[in-house]
C-alpha cells in the first residue's frame, strides 16, 4: 500500500506504534464504551484509550473489567443499548471471551474488537502467531487482517461501518510485536471526514424503558407467531440468516472501501490485495504482515531466478472469499499457502479453506502448505525465499498424502 | 446504520402471551380457582388480584372471576402459593385427560 500520495501533505503523517494507530481509530470513530482487560501485546491499546478518555480527548466510558469474558459482556450490553462499543485482546484473552463471542454474533451486535495476534498457551508465549484468531474462526465474527499501521487505523474505522451496516461483529487482526509495537509512518484520517464516513450508530432493538423488549431469550426449534401475530424465526432460521448475511458482507466491505477511498484516497484492495499476481505462475497466499514481507521474496524470485511469482494478501478471512480466491488462483501453476495457525491433527486452516474453495473449479493448481512463525519463531526472509524456490521445482507427481501435508519451516529440533 | 438489504434476524420479543411459544405444553399441574373463596369473585369487587399481579406469564385475567389462559400457563404454581385465601389449587393435568370430571 502506498502510504502517501503526491497530492497529500507529507506533514499529515505521524510515526507511531500499531497499537496507537488502533487506539486513534477508536477515538476517531467516537466509540462510547470501551471495556477491556490488558494482555500482552494488546495492553498499549487499552492504555492509550484510557489516557485519551481521562484527558477528556474522548467522550467515552472506560469500563475496567476483571476478565475478557466480562469485557465482551460489557460490550454486548452497550451495543444492545444502542451504544458504539469497542474492546481489544490477544491470545488466551480472546479464548476467555469465546462464549461471549458466539453470543455477540448470534445477537447480531456490531461490536468491533482488535485482536493483537499472539500464540496460545500452553506453553505460555507472548509472541506472534495467528492461532488465537484461527481458533475463533467459526464464532460468527467477521475477521479481517491488517498488514501495516496504515491498514490498522483505516481497517478499524471501516470495521465500525461494516459492523453497523450488516450487524455482525468484526475482529480486526494485526500481528503482535511485528505491528503492535513497531513504529511506522501512517496518516490518521481527518476527523471531520470520519464523521461523514461513519454516521452515528442506531439500533432498532436498542434497549429502552419506553419500549421494553426481551432479547435472545430461549428460542424454540420452530418458527412461531409472536404476541403481535408476526412470524418469527426459530433458532435455525436466525442462524441461517447469520450465515447468509455474513456472505453478503463481502460486497458491503467492498462498497465501504470504495467510499473510504473516495474520502481519504487510500484503499482499493479490501478483500484480496495482490502484488505481481497478474502473470504469476506461483502465487503465495498469506495473511497479515507476512504478506508484505513476501513482496521482497517475490521481487527476488522474479529478478534473480526468472520465476513469475506474486503474493496475494488475504485481507478478509471470515466471511471466506472462496469464489474470489478460486478466481484469482485459476491461472497459477503453484499456490503456496504460508500460515501462522493450523487445525491440529489436520493441516493449515487457511490451506484447507483454499483447497476447498478450489475444488468446484476446473483448474486446480498444485498446492503447498507451510507453517511458519508459531510463537514468534523468527521468519527469515531468506528462508521464505528458499522454501518457495524449492517448492517451485517440486514434482506434481509426489504421493498425494506427501504433497498435501504441511511443511514446518524453521524447526530447530 | 443497518443496510436495508439485510434482514438481521434476531430473537427479540415484546411482553405478551406467546412470545416464548405455546408454553402451556410445559405444564404438569394447572391452577384451579375456587370462586366461592376467591376475593373478587366472592365480593363482586375488584380487590386482591394478586394472582393477576404475580403471574410471571401474564396469563391470569383481571376479571371478577379470574380466568387462566391454559394455552400459555406453565403451571408454576406461584398464584396458588400467593393466594391469601388459598382459593387456588394445583391439580395434575393428567386428571383432565380423557373426559376427566373436574373441569
Amino acid at each position: 500500500m502506498q502510504i502517501l500520495s503526491k497530492e497529500q501533505n507529507v506533514s499529515k503523517a505521524i510515526i507511531e506504534s500499531g497499537n496507537v494507530a488502533a487506539a486513534m481509530a477508536v477515538q476517531l470513530a467516537r466509540a462510547e464504551v470501551i471495556a477491556a482487560y490488558p494482555i500482552t501485546p494488546q495492553t498499549p491499546v487499552t492504555e492509550k484509550l484510557s489516557e485519551l478518555i481521562t484527558a477528556g480527548k474522548m467522550d467515552a466510558e472506560y469500563v475496567a473489567v476483571e476478565s475478557e469474558h466480562s469485557a465482551m459482556a460489557v460490550c454486548i450490553g452497550a451495543a444492545s443499548a444502542g451504544v458504539r462499543a469497542f474492546t481489544a485482546t490477544s491470545s488466551n484473552g480472546l479464548l476467555y471471551m469465546s462464549e461471549q463471542l458466539h453470543w455477540a454474533a448470534g445477537a447480531r451486535l456490531p461490536i468491533v474488537m482488535c485482536v493483537v495476534n499472539r500464540g496460545i498457551g500452553a506453553p505460555w508465549s507472548v509472541w506472534n502467531d495467528h492461532q488465537d484468531a484461527i481458533s475463533q474462526r467459526d464464532a460468527g465474527w467477521i475477521q479481517v487482517f491488517a498488514k501495516d499501521h496504515q491498514e490498522i487505523i483505516d481497517m478499524t474505522l471501516k470495521a465500525f461501518r461494516l459492523a453497523e451496516q450488516v450487524h455482525i461483529p468484526v475482529m480486526v487482526n494485526y500481528d503482535g510485536y511485528y505491528l503492535s509495537h513497531t513504529y511506522m509512518p501512517f496518516e490518521p484520517p481527518d476527523a471531520a471526514r470520519v464523521d461523514a464516513f461513519l454516521p452515528a450508530y442506531k439500533y432498532k432493538h436498542a434497549l429502552s424503558p419506553e419500549r421494553p423488549e426481551s432479547l435472545n431469550t430461549v428460542t424454540l426449534p420452530d418458527a412461531r407467531l409472536d404476541a403481535h401475530g408476526i412470524k418469527r424465526g426459530g433458532y435455525m432460521d436466525i442462524r441461517h440468516n447469520l450465515h447468509e448475511e455474513m456472505g453478503m458482507a463481502i460486497e458491503v466491505w467492498e462498497e465501504i472501501d470504495r467510499d473510504f477511498q473516495e474520502a481519504f484516497g487510500r484503499g482499493g484492495a479490501p478483500v484480496l490485495d495482490p502484488y505481481h499476481c497478474d502473470d504469476a505462475d506461483v502465487v503465495i497466499v498469506a495473511m497479515g504482515s507476512m504478506a508484505n514481507q513476501f513482496r521482497v521474496v517475490v521481487d527476488r524470485l522474479r529478478q534473480d531466478d526468472g520465476i513469475r511469482a506474486g503474493v496475494l494478501a488475504l485481507q478478509m478471512y471470515r466471511p471466506f472469499p472462496g469464489a474470489m480466491l478460486a478466481g484469482a488462483l485459476q491461472s497459477a501453476k503453484h499456490v503456496m499457502v504460508y500460515e501462522k495457525g493450523l487445525s491440529y491433527g489436520s493441516q493449515g486452516a487457511l490451506y484447507g479453506d483454499i483447497k476447498s474453495a478450489l475444488y468446484p473449479y476446473p483448474t486446480r493448481p498444485q498446492l503447498h502448505n507451510f507453517i511458519v512463525g508459531l510463537g514468534g519463531r523468527e521468519i527469515p526472509t531468506e528462508s521464505l525465499y528458499q522454501t518457495t524456490k524449492t517448492a517451485c521445482g517440486q514434482d506434481r507427481r509426489l504421493p498425494p498424502a506427501q504433497s498435501d501435508a504441511p511443511q514446518w519451516i524453521g524447526l530447530q529440533l | 446504520m443497518p443496510d436495508p438489504r439485510f434482514k438481521i434476524l434476531t430473537s427479540a420479543s415484546t411482553s405478551g402471551p406467546g412470545d416464548a411459544g405455546r408454553t402451556g405444553s410445559w405444564r404438569v399441574e394447572r391452577p384451579v380457582i375456587d370462586m366461592s373463596s376467591c376475593i373478587p369473585a366472592k365480593t363482586g369487587k375488584h380487590a386482591c388480584h394478586l394472582c393477576w399481579l404475580l403471574c410471571p406469564d401474564n396469563v391470569v385475567s383481571k376479571d371478577l372471576e379470574p380466568a387462566i389462559d391454559l394455552e400459555y400457563c406453565k403451571g408454576c404454581g406461584i398464584c396458588a402459593q400467593e393466594c391469601p385465601v388459598k382459593a387456588i389449587e394445583m391439580v395434575p393435568d393428567a386428571d383432565f385427560i380423557e373426559g376427566a370430571e373436574r373441569e
